[in-house]
C-alpha cells in the first residue's frame, strides 16, 4: 500500500489541487459563453459568423505560446483590458490563479463548443417549431426542447473541456508563468521538475498522476454522456 | 371562426398564390403531392413567411404584409398537428399532452386533459416516452397535444399519410369523432379521397400552387378539371335492407343500390363513390343486363375533355353522378341537356375503407 498523502511532496499536492481548480473554474465559468457561442454557430446566420467561427477555433490552431502572449499583451497588468480590470474591479489576471482559469478556458473553448454545437445540429428543428405552435416563446423552446435534447453534447463538451484545461501548458506558462501555489498546475510542475537534474523522480509521478485524471475524465465523460443520451431518447 | 387566407410565397422556383376562407368545421386542403398543401399550412402556422397578403383567423390578423403583421407562430394559437407525430422525446406522453396547455395558461378555456385522453383513448400511455409509442398511439398523442393548447383552430398536415393502412382507419374516426364533437374548427391536408369524403365539410382543391376549385366533397370529386379522369360521383345513402342472397340495399338521391352485404344497422348512412370511368349510359331503361345498380338522372353537363374522352353530369334529385364515355358514344348517342339517361353502374364502392 502506497501511502498516497506521502507520495507526493506538499508542492506536488499544491499543484494539483491548484489544476483541479484552474480546470474546475475554467470549465464552469465558459460554459455558458460556450453555448451561447455554440447555439449562434449552429442556428443563427448573420454577419461575421465565419469570422466569429474562427476566432473560437484559433486557440486550437494557433502555438499555444501565441495565444498565451496574446492573452499577456490584452489581459496582463498593463494590457489594453487587464489595467481596466484592475483599476474598475481589483481583477487581477496576470501572474495569478484566476489567470490560469482564462488561459485553460480560453484553450479548452474550442472543445467544448465543437461538442456543443455538434449536439445542437443534430436537433431536430420541427420538433422545436412544434414547440412553438403550442405557444412557446423562443426562449421557452430554447429552455425545455433545446437545452435537454443538447444536454448530452453539453456534459460532453465540459468534461472535454475540463480535460483540455487540466492539460493546458504552453498558453498558462507564457501568460502566467510557474509561481508555486498560485500558477503552477501539474504541466508547469512537471516542466519545473524536468529543469532540475534529480527531478525525474517527481516528474513521473505526476505523469502518472495525469494519466490516471485523463483516463478517469475520459471515461466518465462517455459514461455520462451514454446516460444522458438514452434518458434524452426514452429509452 | 372562419380563417381568411390571402398569400402569394415564392418558395425557390415555385410559386404558391391562394386565396380561400375556411368556415366552421373541417376544411381540406385537397390536392396532388407537390402543390403546395403543406406550404400553406406552414404559413398559417407561422413557420414560413408569405412574400405578400393576409391571413385572417376571425377578426385577428395572423399576418398581414401591408399592416406589416406578422405574428411569431407562439403567439398565432394554432394547434398543428405534423404528419410525423413531432412529440417531445424527452418528456413523458402526460407532458407532452400538456406542453401548450402550460403555455395557455388560464386566459383559456379548453377540453380538458381527462376529456382528452378518454376521446383519444390514450389513457394507459400517459407515463410513457413516445419511444415507447406505436405509430397510432404516438399520432394519436399528437392530436391531444394539439387540441390541449387551447386553439383557436387545428391544422392538420397529412396527419394519416405516414401511417400503414390499418393505423389510418384507426386513427381517421378521431377526426370524424373531433369534427361531430365541433370542438374547434379544421384545416385538414390531404390527398387522399377517402379522408377528403369522410371529413370534408369544405373542400379547397390545389394544384401547382393555386387554388382551382373550393366546394363540398362531392362537388370537387365530380369536377373533372379538378379529378381529371378519376372524377367520380359522391352519393349519401341509406341502408334500408339486407337481403337473404347475400346483398345490402340502400337508396340514394338517384335511386336504390345493391351492394356486397354490409356489416351495418338498417338506417345507417354511408357515402357511396361511383367512378365515372365504371359507368355505362343508356337512352332507355336498359334490361337483360347482369349489372344490378341502373340510376336515373337529367343531363345537366357535357364536357369535353382534353384525352378526347367526354364527362357527362347526370343530377338526380340533389345529387350528381357524373359518367366518363367517348366522345364517338356521345356523338352517335345523340346526347343532349336536359335529356333523361340511364347510369349502369357497373361497380360501385363505399367510400369508406376504401385507399
Amino acid at each position: 500500500m502506497i501511502d498516497a498523502a506521502g507520495w507526493l511532496g506538499p508542492d506536488e499536492w499544491e499543484a494539483v489541487r491548484l489544476s483541479l481548480q484552474v480546470a474546475a473554474w475554467a470549465t464552469v465559468a465558459s460554459l455558458p459563453l460556450a453555448l451561447l457561442a455554440a447555439y449562434a454557430l449552429a442556428r443563427w446566420s448573420f454577419w461575421g459568423k465565419s469570422l466569429l467561427n474562427g476566432i473560437v477555433h484559433l486557440p486550437l490552431i494557433l502555438p499555444p505560446v501565441v495565444t498565451g502572449y496574446i492573452l499577456l499583451r490584452v489581459f496582463g497588468r498593463r494590457g489594453v483590458l487587464g489595467g481596466w480590470l484592475e483599476d474598475a474591479f481589483g481583477i487581477v489576471l496576470s501572474f495569478h490563479w484566476t489567470g490560469a482559469g482564462l488561459a485553460a478556458a480560453v484553450m479548452a473553448f474550442p472543445l467544448t463548443v465543437r461538442a456543443i454545437r455538434l449536439s445542437i445540429e443534430a436537433i431536430d428543428t420541427r420538433i422545436e417549431n412544434s414547440a412553438a405552435t403550442l405557444g412557446a416563446a423562443p426562449i421557452w423552446v430554447f429552455a425545455t426542447i433545446t437545452l435537454p435534447l443538447a444536454l448530452p453534447g453539453i456534459i460532453a463538451g465540459a468534461i472535454l473541456g475540463f480535460a483540455k484545461a487540466l492539460g493546458e501548458f504552453g498558453a498558462t506558462i507564457t501568460f502566467v508563468g510557474a509561481i508555486p501555489g498560485q500558477t503552477q498546475t501539474i504541466p508547469s510542475a512537471i516542466y519545473v521538475f524536468l529543469q532540475s537534474p534529480d527531478g525525474g523522480q517527481g516528474a513521473l509521478r505526476l505523469v502518472v498522476l495525469s494519466v490516471v485524471i485523463a483516463m478517469t475524465a475520459l471515461i466518465a465523460s462517455e459514461w455520462v454522456a451514454r446516460r444522458a443520451a438514452a434518458w434524452v431518447r426514452g429509452t | 371562426m372562419t380563417l381568411q387566407v390571402d398569400i402569394k410565397a415564392q418558395l425557390g422556383a415555385f410559386l404558391l398564390d391562394v386565396q380561400f376562407a375556411a368556415p366552421a368545421g373541417v376544411t381540406v386542403l385537397f390536392g396532388p403531392s407537390g402543390c403546395g398543401k403543406s406550404s400553406v399550412i406552414n404559413a398559417i402556422a407561422g413557420l414560413i413567411r408569405p412574400d405578400q397578403g393576409q391571413i385572417i383567423c376571425a377578426t385577428r390578423p395572423l399576418f398581414d404584409s401591408a399592416a406589416r403583421v406578422n405574428l411569431h407562430p407562439h403567439r398565432r394559437r394554432l394547434g398543428v398537428i405534423f404528419q410525423d407525430a413531432r412529440l417531445f422525446p424527452h418528456l413523458i406522453v402526460q407532458q407532452n399532452l400538456t406542453y401548450g396547455r402550460w403555455f395557455a395558461g388560464r386566459r383559456r378555456q379548453g377540453p380538458s386533459l381527462q376529456d382528452v385522453t378518454d376521446l383519444l383513448g390514450i389513457g394507459h400511455l400517459l407515463h410513457r416516452r413516445p419511444a415507447a409509442l406505436s405509430g397510432g398511439e404516438a399520432a394519436r398523442v399528437a392530436i391531444g397535444r394539439a387540441l390541449l393548447s387551447a386553439p383557436d383552430m387545428i391544422l392538420a398536415d397529412e396527419p394519416l399519410a405516414a401511417l400503414d393502412e390499418a393505423r389510418r382507419a384507426e386513427i381517421l374516426p378521431y377526426f370524424i369523432a373531433l369534427r361531430d364533437a365541433a370542438l374547434v374548427p379544421m384545416i385538414y391536408v390531404s390527398h387522399s379521397v377517402t379522408e377528403v369524403a369522410q371529413l370534408a365539410t369544405t373542400v379547397v382543391a390545389m394544384g401547382g400552387g393555386r387554388v382551382i376549385a373550393v366546394g363540398s366533397a362531392a362537388d370537387i370529386f365530380g369536377r373533372s378539371d379538378v379529378m381529371g379522369a378519376n372524377a367520380s360521383a359522391l352519393l349519401p345513402a341509406r341502408i334500408v335492407g339486407h337481403h337473404a342472397d347475400g346483398l345490402s340495399e340502400l337508396v340514394c338521391a338517384a335511386g336504390h343500390v345493391f351492394v356486397p352485404h354490409m356489416n351495418a344497422a338498417i338506417g345507417t348512412s354511408h357515402m357511396l363513390r361511383i367512378h365515372a370511368g365504371d359507368i355505362t349510359l343508356a337512352r332507355s331503361q336498359p334490361s337483360g343486363l347482369s349489372a344490378l345498380n341502373i340510376l336515373s338522372g337529367e343531363i345537366c353537363r357535357i364536357e369535353a375533355q382534353s384525352d378526347g374522352a367526354v364527362m357527362v353530369s347526370l343530377r338526380a334529385g340533389d345529387a350528381t353522378i357524373c359518367a366518363r364515355i367517348t366522345q364517338r358514344s356521345c356523338t352517335s348517342m345523340g346526347l343532349d341537356m336536359g335529356q333523361t339517361c340511364f347510369a349502369i353502374v357497373k361497380s360501385l364502392s363505399l367510400a369508406k375503407g376504401e385507399p
